[in-house]
């Protein structure tokens, strides 16, 4: 049944709406906390580390207050020191990934979804192959062919590799919403595809694109760490996959140096899961079914 | 149906095209000379030795050939299930594959089977209680956002290293002999348990978060509505609720796949695990491009039939799928 | 069959307070009765039909009582209402469209019900047959999922499966809205053809369209912002309405040959009253054209002639109550 609502009961105005009920969510709000908190030492931790990565020290060193994750083996360097540089390229890598995977997704989805016809049946055949390749083996063999691996390439490659779940999500919500009237009044007064996509359909997703994009840096974060820790990360890289890599590489499992390898995995655990509370908090926040009342 | 069949089946050869021209392409564009690479390996004395193995390497590579037709013979290879010879085992890369297959077959299938049955059963139960939805979900995401090679390696420490339930690495005790006898047995179970615990416990987490969700839209649907206010029972909405979320669990299954054989390979590089993940590591570090490229090719094919079977069980499942295409209403 | 609802009082729970949707609603149906609900969008009629069956998500029962055959109806409580549902009253929904379970086959899903209600479904097997046949549907509809079928064919599977157990009471909400015209005269004389032939004894018809209850409803019961405003039969409702809110919404009606250019149609100007707090007094006041100053004092529903009840002061004004206790046992023609 319907309800008469007094005007004015929020203020007027659905950002209002959604920032009123984004401060109260206590998911997004946790998620967020812990997050803005990795990027803090992300941006300022290199500097404010108290040894340099390259610092040779005493090796195998447990826990202390000197060295809080200890030292690695046989050159000694801080483990708490790496991890704050860690945290800080594994930002990156992920952030370019999300960044060249977004874009590519919503272009081909966009395209797809507005323009329908055949456009649509080959961009679906594009997506669906891609996704049918698993993308950590797709980056393992065009990497293991290079010799030297940039940062900028690790995230270009996450990117060209990860986009078709975009491409598919971004395309559903451009069919739904393409079918409605303000598009065909853009249509009639003669605006051209681009402009109504960009002006008219992606506003309207925009919360959803939001979405997109959290799950997307969660997603290139995991990506990048495993492949690293594979070896195939960038050459003079020392993002966190890098570390549990070189922990691998000097025995540091039989050496019973677990500080070695756990904080680093554990940062991008807790870095990824933030971003997955927040996601789930900024979901009922669109979503007003969601919430909880 | 025929519809629903004929696109996935183009998408398979498609995709199956694109990646064969793939792993054909990629050691050709990238920097260096693959054959010199491999002369590197051997240790040649003499200038006949030389000359000879160039001329080998070369003809393998296929380089004194025009491109098109190396291609042309990289197809053949593909089709006849010849891919070379390994550089690191000196076999067949054929025969190194399939020495290495049965372990991950063994990892994987258990692996995503059990975490999606399971998953699916607890995601739907948290859905209709309190107390398993407050910790469902949280170890849940945990899990998901925890990467294969931390919780291998975090396994691998605490249940292996320090507590010694476990044994550390490699697919079987290296004293023993395989045999078809139950301490060789025992032992490769040993040897399989954490591998197959750490793939199953990342996925199980993302199916139990997702059933959950399902099964809660489920519950509200227009349909759910209908039957309980016919005081249809709690079971049968439940059931239905259950049935109806299954089916984008499945379609998400096939979405898995690829981010599981990733997951994989981590997790075989972590325990040393003789799986085709392990292999695509030693053939890296070997520089064995063809090894690699048979593995691709391998896990490419392995990936298209598990989609393919995937989608005819969805069909199955999913009436629509079966009739949409058809049935005219009255 | 026979309903007495007695001071009915139904609320929606929100975050901004209780929305008083069925403030305060007595009236009875009698045994062969169609009795139509009208109002428009917002006056409660759905929320007061639906809680006759089933209380779901926000509704809560703040007061009073129904009583269907002489046995208490137990709205608030779900579990006890379970023993009623279907076999005592019974419901065909606003979504009736969707209402089936895209992925059972509607014979497969029909004998799932009637087994989870404890019934053996070889029982009503044939019956269920004879009755697909009598609403006009082929007999494999049995076969189908509801995606085979067309909306109209989706309703009236509902509606014979609603009305499968012969329920004493029938509450339809909504069921011609969603149609065209031909077939909302179909379904009607297919509602009326169900209480002939006594698979239905009662039937409670909630819509907006004044036009459909005309046709096949006996009595028609009028709300308005959550209260009762005219009840009285279907004839009297359209000739010769008492309350003003009646007479504007028959008198927005369009008449078939009629032209409007001359004399174009009036809808009721302004809006119903936010019922979360709403005002003191008669509450269609503010929009009435016939308001004057003891309105803000508010009207009982009585019977002011013969079967007719209005809740209005200048309707009591013009004709002196017949009796003088403010509700009345409604009786029908």
């Amino acid at each position: 049944m319907s309800v008469n609502t007094g005007a004015g009961s929020f203020g007027g105005g659905r950002r209002w709406e959604f920032l009123h009920f984004a401060l109260r969510n206590p998911k997004l709000m946790i998620g967020l906390g812990v997050e803005l908190i990795f990027v803090v030492v992300a941006i300022f931790g290199p500097l404010l580390a108290p040894y340099s990565p390259t610092y040779h020290g005493t090796p195998g060193l447990h826990p202390s207050s000197q060295h809080l994750f200890g030292t690695t083996y046989p050159f000694g360097t801080d483990v708490f020191s790496q991890v704050l540089y860690g945290v800080r390229d594994s930002y990156v890598v992920g952030a370019l990934g999300a960044l060249f995977a977004g874009a590519v997704g919503l272009v081909v989805g966009f395209a797809a979804g507005y323009r329908g016809g055949v456009l649509d049946e080959m961009l679906q055949l594009l997506t669906n192959v891609m996704i049918c390749i698993p993308q950590l083996v797709l980056l393992i063999v065009i990497s293991a062919y290079l010799t030297t691996r940039g940062v900028l390439f690790e995230g270009i490659f996450i990117g060209v590799t990860g986009w078709p779940w975009v491409a598919r999500a971004v395309r559903a919500q451009t069919f739904t919403l393409r079918e409605r009237d303000f598009v065909d009044l853009a249509r009639l007064s003669g605006r051209r595809a681009v402009s109504i996509v960009v002006k008219d359909i992606a506003p309207n997703m925009a919360s959803y694109i939001f979405l997109v994009f959290v799950l997307l840096f969660a997603s290139s974060m995991l990506v990048a760490v495993n492949f690293d820790f594979l070896g195939l990360g960038p050459t003079n890289g020392l993002s966190l996959g890098d570390i549990m890599n070189q922990s691998t590489l000097w025995s540091a499992l039989d050496l019973h140096m677990w500080w070695w390898f756990i904080p680093p995995g554990a940062a991008l655990t807790l870095m990824v899961l933030a971003l997955y509370i927040a996601n789930v908090g900024l979901d009922e926040v669109f979503n007003p079914k969601l919430r909880q009342t | 149906m025929r519809r629903y069949f004929t696109r996935k089946i183009i998408t398979y050869v498609v995709a199956f095209f694109l990646a064969t021209t793939i792993d054909w392409a990629i050691p050709r564009v990238m920097p260096g000379n693959p054959v010199q690479l491999y002369l590197t390996k051997f240790s040649i004395t003499t200038e006949a030795q030389y000359a000879a193995l160039q001329k080998l390497i070369s003809a393998s590579f296929g380089v004194n050939v025009p491109v098109w037709k190396q291609y042309l013979d990289f197809w053949d290879g593909v089709l006849h299930w010849n891919f070379g010879l390994s550089f690191y085992a000196t076999e067949p890369v054929t025969h190194v594959i399939f020495q290495a297959i049965p372990y991950t077959l063994a990892l994987l299938i258990p692996a995503i089977t059990l975490s999606y049955v399971l998953g699916n059963r607890i995601g739907a139960m948290a859905a209709r209680r309190k107390w398993l939805d407050n910790t469902v979900l949280p170890v849940g995401y945990l899990f998901q956002a925890a990467p294969y090679a931390w919780l291998a390696l975090a396994m691998s420490y605490y249940l292996a290293v320090r507590l010694r339930w476990f044994p550390v690495d490699q697919g079987y005790n290296p004293g023993l002999l395989p045999g078809w006898n139950w301490t060789f047995i025992g032992s490769l179970l040993q040897h399989w348990f954490l591998p197959f615990l750490t793939v199953f416990l990342v996925s199980f987490g993302g199916w139990a978060i997702g059933m959950r969700n399902l099964v809660i839209y489920e519950l509200e649907t227009d349909y759910a509505r209908y039957l309980r206010s016919l005081g249809a029972s709690q079971r049968l909405v439940r059931k239905y609720a259950y049935r109806n979320a299954v089916l984008p669990q499945l379609s998400g299954l096939a979405l898995s796949l690829g981010v599981v054989v990733g997951g994989n390979i981590v997790t075989e590089v972590v325990f040393q695990y003789p799986g085709l993940g392990h292999l695509i590591f030693l053939a890296i570090s070997d520089e064995d491009y063809f090894l690699l490229q048979g593995i691709f090719m391998f896990i490419i094919v392995g990936v298209l039939l598990a989609n393919f079977v995937i989608d005819i069980v969805y069909v199955i499942v999913d009436p629509r799928t079966r009739l949409s295409m058809q049935g005219a209403p009255a | 069959m026979s309903l007495k609802v007695d001071n009915l009082r139904i609320a929606y729970r929100t975050l901004r307070g209780d929305i008083r949707a069925v403030d305060g609603v007595s009236f009875s149906i009698a045994d062969g009765e169609i009795m139509g609900l009208a109002g428009e969008s917002g006056c409660g009629k759905s929320t007061l039909g639906n809680s006759l069956i089933f209380l779901e998500g926000r509704m809560k029962h703040v007061g009073g009582t129904v009583e269907l055959d002489g046995v208490d109806l137990p709205i608030a409580d779900y579990k006890a209402m379970n023993r009623h549902r279907l076999r005592d009253v019974s419901v065909v929904p606003q979504y009736a469209m969707s209402a089936l379970n895209p992925t059972r086959k509607i014979g497969r899903m029909t004998a799932d019900l009637i087994k989870s209600r404890g019934t053996d479904y070889r029982k009503v097997l044939e019956e269920f047959k004879r009755r697909i046949d009598l609403v006009g549907l082929p007999q494999n509809v049995l076969d189908m999922y509801p995606f085979e079928l067309s909306g109209g064919m989706r309703q009236r599977t509902t509606m014979v499966i609603s009305t499968l157990l012969n329920p004493s009471l029938l509450i339809g909400d909504e069921i011609t809205s969603a149609l065209d015209v031909t077939t909302q005269r179909a379904v009607g004389e297919m509602l009326m053809e169900f209480r002939d032939r006594r698979f239905v004894k009662s039937m409670m018809v909630i819509t907006h369209d004044l036009s459909v209850l005309a046709q096949i409803a006996d009595s028609i019961l009028v709300m308005y912002a959550g209260k009762l405003a005219e009840k009285a039969s279907s004839a009297t409702i359209v000739d010769s309405p008492l309350h003003p809110y009646t007479q504007l919404l028959i008198g927005s009606l369009p008449e078939v040959g009629l032209r409007y250019d001359e004399a174009p149609l009036t809808g009721i100007p302004g809006r119903p009253p936010s019922l979360l707090d709403p005002p003191t007094g008669c509450r269609f006041r503010d929009r009435c054209p016939f308001a004057f100053d003891k309105c803000v004092e508010e009207p009982p529903f009585v019977e002011l002639q013969p079967g007719h009840e209005v809740a209005c002061w200048k309707a009591m004004k013009d004709n002196a109550p017949v009796k003088t206790e403010p509700v009345s046992q409604g009786a029908q023609s």
